[in-house]
């Protein structure tokens, strides 16, 4: 009996010291969203930056992926230092990232056909870069994990952004392991002047923003107006004078479990 | 048109050097200019430059060291070195000789070329032999010069004219005559020189120092074929290299590794840096990483890794990635990663001077310095997608000015709720002649899901010579 007892101390002590990485990250930096509603629903109140985060469109934006990669952007733009950008191809285009407030001088270019995985690893594992973008389609559970333990061990936040040329890509949906989840999905924008709905031209972007999967927290969805010039997200003003996570989350395709 | 260079002989000018153009008109070295010009209207003159001859000279002799270690250039327009035991590696003395000729002149240079047992009298037979190119067998020094004018001995232009005077035109002539009374009248100098081409005084060479590359190679008693093997060899290599570019204060931007294979072949990797560097661990995995593209075939048996390429290292960095605030050098790592993908996929993006998208970024080494913080369009939209090309759409508007109502898009209908623009772009015309009336009309539109593009439309919509009206989708926002 006091033996077995014993082995259960020896056993708790052995757990607690595994769990004591999982207590470490609620104090791991994070950086705000800067939007109350986002931020205190998120373990840590804002973006944990050591660590593995899957940013994607919502249904057929998969293909190019925009909304998921301004947004990436966007979070970059508010963090200090180079920025390395993985891609399958190039696509990109320069000056958008500048109107995020991203500059281009910033940013590290590499295509990369299918070692995006590698070339993200290598940089987390390098060292230097304020954050590790890799646009990629396929990422499978064992490079997930490895990306997100270099992001761990580096601080550093990863953005496995994720691009399909299929709608509803069932790669896309295979649980990993990152410590977010996120899908945006376009909304159709209100007018540019709410006051005079006639007049033509373009209001800020509109997203639904999905937090599919948080570990620390339930799934949420919030709905935001595109980046602005410093990378920063506004609560719609639909949105803004409602409690946070009031929004449904439809489903698109997207499994709601959080895996 | 014939050219010769000037040069003031302390009286007046002279022609320095006359091309062939200018010789065939009998126009040579030392005329007074005002009697050629008078010979030759039209004549082009330019400033000799002694200096600059003079380097070009020391940069072919070392270049010459190519064929044989001790090469030395020899004012005003030679170049001297001793071949002996390294024409073989060149099929022969004649065939080295025809292949330095042929290489000069690809660079622009006539040369003419001779071998003989002394440097005197391959001088004299390079230039005033009747052949390019001459190749005196051993021994044969003597009869080769017998025919030549007493001028191939290098002597003085006065020597020259006094001995003509007395009537000695060949050399075999001088050297049948009694040497007191020559000796007596020109001095010792006439007889040495003599005595050089024929081999009875040694004449030495001032070598040229060698050119400045840093080489090491390692020879292998067994040949060796695994990576294992290979890595190893390839830190000794890089670590002697290391220590011989900190010696001259430089790091290396290229590096060539070349296996000799047992079958005579060779393998060759070539690594590049984005910055000088000598840290043997970094230039070791650069090659390391790169070892499995090698075909060892039966076994390599030596392996050289030469520095074609080194600069200065300098404290300053002033790239854009490490001005941005990070502790850690980007350089090893975008060094693995061009070594990898190539350095045409490992860049950063510069915004260049032009309204035409497309034209309007360009991809510079990752470590150039940072682009002028103006230049980013920040009022007008742009997207985060460029379509290259454009592609067309269906798409159906209201000539001048107005969006589309609806554009199909492979296949796709898209309803235009909402619309930005027109931004209007012109062609450039001092590129393109096509360009001369070119317009776009670029529009962002947003459909009825919330997804944005932007369009444009070739032609203002009222001068048909600025386009066709046709629809293109070039970006996603």
């Amino acid at each position: 009996m006091i033996e077995q007892n014993e082995q259960l101390i020896n056993l708790r002590q052995k757990l607690s010291g595994l769990e004591r990485r999982g207590s470490e990250k609620t104090h791991a930096p994070v950086l705000p969203f800067g939007l109350d509603a986002i931020d205190s629903h998120l373990p840590g109140g804002g973006l944990r930056l050591g660590g593995l985060h899957e940013i994607a469109d919502a249904g057929h934006g998969q293909e190019h992926a925009t909304a998921a990669g301004l947004m990436i952007a966007g979070i970059l733009a508010r963090l200090d230092g180079p920025v390395l950008w993985a891609a399958e191809h190039a696509d990109l285009f320069a000056p958008a990232l500048a109107q995020v407030g991203l500059p281009p001088d910033r940013v590290l270019h590499v295509n990369a056909l299918r070692a995006v995985p590698l070339v993200m690893e290598e940089g987390l594992r390098h060292g230097g870069f304020a954050g590790i973008v890799g646009e990629l389609r396929r990422l499978d559970a064992v490079a997930a994990r490895r990306l997100q333990l270099a992001a761990e061990s580096a601080g550093v936040a990863a953005f496995a952004l994720r691009r399909s040329r299929k709608p509803r890509d069932t790669a896309l949906a295979a649980p990993i392991a990152a410590v977010t989840r996120w899908r945006v999905a376009r909304l159709p924008s209100g007018p540019p002047v709410p006051e005079a709905p006639r007049v033509r031209g373009l209001a800020p972007a509109l997203w639904r923003l999905d937090l599919i999967r948080c570990r620390g927290a339930e799934p949420a969805s919030w709905t935001v107006e595109a980046c602005d010039a410093t990378g920063r997200l506004r609560l719609a003003a639909v949105m803004a004078d409602r409690p946070m996570a009031a929004a449904p989350m439809q489903d698109r395709g997207e499994r709601r479990r959080a895996g | 048109m014939p050219v010769v260079t000037r040069v003031f002989d302390g009286r007046r000018w002279v022609i320095g050097g006359a091309d062939a153009a200018a010789q065939g008109f009998g126009l040579r070295p030392g005329l007074p200019l005002a009697q050629a010009q008078a010979m030759r209207p039209g004549l082009a003159v330019i400033d000799a430059d002694p200096a600059g001859d003079a380097a070009g000279l020391r940069d072919v002799a070392a270049w010459c060291q190519g064929y044989a270690p001790l090469t030395a250039a020899d004012p005003p327009d030679g170049i001297r070195f001793d071949c002996t035991g390294a024409d073989h590696l060149h099929g022969g003395e004649a065939a080295m000789l025809a292949d330095i000729r042929n290489r000069l002149a690809r660079g622009g240079f006539t040369a003419r070329a001779a071998v003989a047992d002394t440097p005197g009298a391959a001088w004299a037979l390079a230039r005033h032999g009747n052949r390019p190119i001459t190749v005196v067998p051993p021994g044969g020094t003597a009869a080769a010069l017998a025919p030549l004018p007493v001028a191939a001995l290098r002597l003085p232009v006065e020597t020259v004219a006094g001995l003509d005077r007395l009537g000695f035109a060949r050399v075999e002539q001088l050297a049948a005559a009694p040497r007191g009374p020559l000796v007596r009248r020109f001095g010792a100098g006439l007889m040495r020189q003599l005595d050089a081409a024929l081999g009875a005084v040694f004449e030495p060479l001032e070598p040229v120092p060698p050119p400045t590359l840093i080489r090491q190679r390692l020879t292998f008693v067994e040949p060796l074929a695994t990576a294992e093997a290979f890595a190893a060899v390839i830190d000794r290599l890089c670590r002697a290299v290391c220590d011989a570019l900190a010696r001259r204060g430089e790091g290396a931007r290229r590096l060539d590794l070349v296996f000799e294979r047992v079958d005579g072949t060779m393998q060759v990797l070539a690594v590049g840096t984005a910055r000088p560097v000598r840290d043997p661990a970094h230039l070791a995995r650069l090659l390391a990483e790169r070892i499995e593209t090698i075909d060892p075939g039966l076994g390599v048996e030596a392996m050289t890794l030469w520095v074609p390429l080194a600069e200065t290292t300098s404290a300053d960095q002033g790239d854009a990635l490490a001005g941005a605030g990070s502790a850690v050098d980007p350089a090893p790592l975008i060094d693995r990663l061009v070594a990898r993908f190539g350095a045409a996929h490992v860049y950063r993006m510069a915004s260049v001077e032009s309204d035409v998208p497309e034209r309007s970024v360009a991809r510079v080494p990752a470590l150039s310095p940072p682009t002028p913080a103006r230049s980013w369009p920040q009022q007008r939209p742009r997207p985060l997608r460029l379509l290259t090309p454009p592609q067309p759409v269906d798409a159906i508007a209201l000539l001048p000015d107005q969006p589309p109502a609806a554009f199909t898009w492979r296949r796709v209908r898209h309803r235009v709720r909402r619309a930005d623009g027109p931004e209007r772009i012109f062609g450039e015309w001092w590129r393109r002649d096509g360009e001369m009336r070119a317009v776009r009309d670029y529009w962002a539109v947003e459909d009825e899901a919330g997804d944005r593009f932007w369009l444009y439309r070739s032609g203002d919509g009222v001068e048909p010579e600025t386009g066709n009206l046709a629809w293109f989708v070039h970006g996603i926002f």
